[in-house]
């Protein structure tokens, strides 16, 4: 009843005006898992809760949290992006060789990538086209340019980003620090800027959006274009952790990345995402696959499992949360 | 002239036997005629298998945006092991190895429906989340498994009846009686109907439930089927024999013809587009590209395809 009384004393005009307590819990889902699976590890192995056991765990994190954040973006548009772990490969395999022995023709390459998909956003947009199909083209189109760059596992990241990856902050670890702004610098774009808004309401009601005067093709185009360059940044701290190229390197993150942001509490449709979920989204993945199973002395196999159950536990009980919400 | 063209046109999958009789010629002008007739029947066993996921995913991706099965790899994977487990290499247990694959896909098709329902979530995330899932059970279960299919069912699946795979003949039987299990029963209507308009459906008093519930058990028992026929001919199972057909059953049934968008799907074009798919890969063999440029080009085609298609007319 407390909570009821409060909600009625808010003014119409804020934002969380019509917040409640279902719907505050839901907010607080990906957080609450991620407490949960961070719980289980403490309690399974306290000293995996420490600066260097964080620094161990949430290595690989990041690049997964670019890559859910590129697919994030996508999804605003009410679009899929099935190609997005063949991208983060092929900027991996640009990476560990022209951007090592050729920086130039590797920085142009890269920036080439994000026009890419600026364009592939507005092809989609023009011919009207299912972005499932035309990311599962490119799917097959960056696989072939990743094999023919690195035929074989090899190459070696540039010595800056080799050292910029092992950076050891005081205090907090670096991937906990790289998480907070890589969800810091998405959170202020996309929900705190008047741009943003349009972004997200392109996936909301584009009728709308385009009869109030704003271009859905530019949208449209921006938003492929922020997934391009987080897709590159993936690819670029992949190889700066793992140290070498592999064609193949990025191929579970296409799956991985659409979790992630659903598992932080996006839709896939309207536009509704949280950047800041689908950051804690990834970190969740990437705690739960590999260092949880350890600690509970499963095999490996079980890996892709631990992200398939999580996944599920979660949309179970935003279930059963969002049944409680339309009850109210 | 005018009249085939204007056909041409208001049937886009016709586009798909097309671009196969494209690539086929390319091939064989590239070979100066030789192994013209044996491309065709490689080409048409190795389209079964695509066809055969191609029907499941068809129908599945008619009932509307989001629905899409993306557990077919991992599904083939375990109906695979499942199947070659169970028949043991002993000709005698085919049937109920088939029926074990069976089995196991509809098991498969049944909790993915389960999971759309009870956690109301979109198709797409419900199948991936099973597919993962699977997957693991896939590995933990099928390690270290080398179990050959009988002597007799791997024969099987290579019989040609005059020079055609008598798998191909089954499943061009097969794939008419889903065409008129799409347009002439009421089963096939309600998944078209629910396609275009769920809310319509429903009210039209079509167990829109019930309708997805068997659109997902029939995909997930095509996979298990998929699987097993694929360790047949390809004599083993492994994880990895699916793989390649999540992308594969999604072509299909777009350069197809059916629609992403649900509510309207093509039977015909599905095996115009796997023979498309195949004899590409085949025209690109022949030409003795490397495994980079047969990726590179087999992407651009589906791009290039789609594009050219154009996607649905918005409607308002």
């Amino acid at each position: 009843m407390t909570a009821k009384s409060s909600v009625a004393a808010r003014p119409a005009f804020m934002p969380f005006g019509k917040t409640d307590s279902p719907r505050l819990l839901r907010a607080l889902l990906p957080a609450l898992s991620l407490a949960l699976v961070l719980l289980a590890i403490a309690w399974l192995n306290q000293r995996a809760i420490s600066y260097f056991g964080f620094t161990l765990m949430l290595n690989l994190a990041i690049p997964i949290a670019l890559a859910t954040v590129a697919q994030m973006f996508i999804i605003t548009g009410n679009d899929l992006d099935l190609s997005i772990g063949a991208f983060v490969g092929f900027v991996g395999c640009v990476t560990a060789t022209w951007l090592r022995d050729t920086p130039i023709l590797g920085i142009l390459t890269l920036l080439g990538c994000v026009g890419v998909y600026a364009a592939l956003g507005a092809l989609i947009h023009w011919r009207n086209l299912p972005s499932i199909v035309v990311t599962l083209g490119m799917n097959f189109v960056w696989q072939g340019l990743a094999v023919l760059l690195l035929p074989k596992p090899g190459g070696r990241a540039p010595d800056w980003l080799l050292a910029s990856m092992s950076v050891k902050p005081p205090l907090v670890p670096f991937p906990v620090l790289a998480a907070l702004i890589i969800a810091a610098v998405t959170y202020f774009g996309l929900m705190r800027t008047s741009y943003g808004a349009i972004l997200r309401g392109s996936g909301g009601n584009a009728t709308a959006i385009g009869r109030a005067g704003w271009s859905l093709l530019k949208a449209k185009i921006v938003l492929y274009a922020c997934a391009g360059l987080f897709g590159v940044l993936s690819g670029l701290s992949l190889i700066g952790i793992t140290t070498s190229g592999d064609a193949n390197i990025g191929n579970g993150y296409t799956l991985l990345s659409i979790a992630g942001v659903i598992l932080g509490g996006g839709e896939f449709v309207g536009g509704r995402v949280s950047p800041i979920g689908a950051v804690i989204g990834a970190l969740t993945l990437a705690l739960a696959a590999s260092p949880l199973l350890t600690f509970m002395h499963l095999p490996p196999d079980w890996q892709v499992a631990a992200n398939g159950a999580i996944l599920i536990v979660v949309l179970a009980a935003r279930a059963l949360i969002s049944r409680r919400e339309v009850e109210q | 002239m005018m009249a085939a063209r204007r056909w041409l046109f208001a049937s886009p999958w016709m586009w798909s036997y097309l671009g196969a009789a494209l690539v086929w010629i390319a091939a064989i002008i590239f070979t100066r005629g030789y192994g013209a007739g044996g491309m065709l029947i490689a080409a048409l066993s190795l389209a079964v298998f695509t066809v055969v996921v191609g029907i499941g995913q068809m129908f599945v991706i008619t009932l509307g945006p989001g629905n899409v099965d993306l557990s077919l790899p991992a599904n083939i994977g375990l109906s695979s092991a499942v199947a070659m487990t169970v028949m043991a290499g002993d000709d005698r247990l085919v049937a109920i190895g088939l029926a074990a694959a069976l089995g196991c896909g509809l098991a498969i098709g049944i909790v993915n429906y389960l999971l759309i329902r009870a956690l109301s979530i979109p198709p797409i995330i419900a199948t991936l989340s099973a597919s993962f899932i699977i997957q693991s059970i896939d590995i933990s279960y099928g390690r270290g498994l080398q179990i050959k299919p009988p002597p007799g069912f791997a024969d099987f699946t290579n019989i040609q009846i005059l020079g055609i795979p008598l798998l191909a003949i089954l499943t061009a039987v097969f794939t008419v009686a889903a065409g008129i299990a799409l347009q002439r029963t009421v089963y096939g209507r309600s998944v078209l109907a629910i396609g275009q308009n769920i809310r319509a459906a429903r009210l039209a008093g079509i167990r829109v439930g019930w309708v997805r519930f068997a659109t997902y058990a029939l995909s997930g028992m095509l996979g298990g089927l998929d699987g097993a026929l694929l360790a047949g001919y390809f004599r083993g199972a492994n994880v990895d024999i699916g793989n390649e057909y999540l992308l594969a059953s999604v072509a299909v049934v777009v350069i197809g013809g059916t629609s992403v968008a649900g509510g309207k799907a093509n039977v015909a074009g599905l095996w115009g587009a796997a023979l498309f798919l195949v004899l590409l890969l085949t025209m690109l063999n022949t030409f003795g590209v490397s495994a980079g440029v047969r990726l590179l080009v087999t992407g651009f085609v589906i791009v290039a395809v789609i594009s050219a298609a154009g996607g649905e007319k918005k409607r308002d």
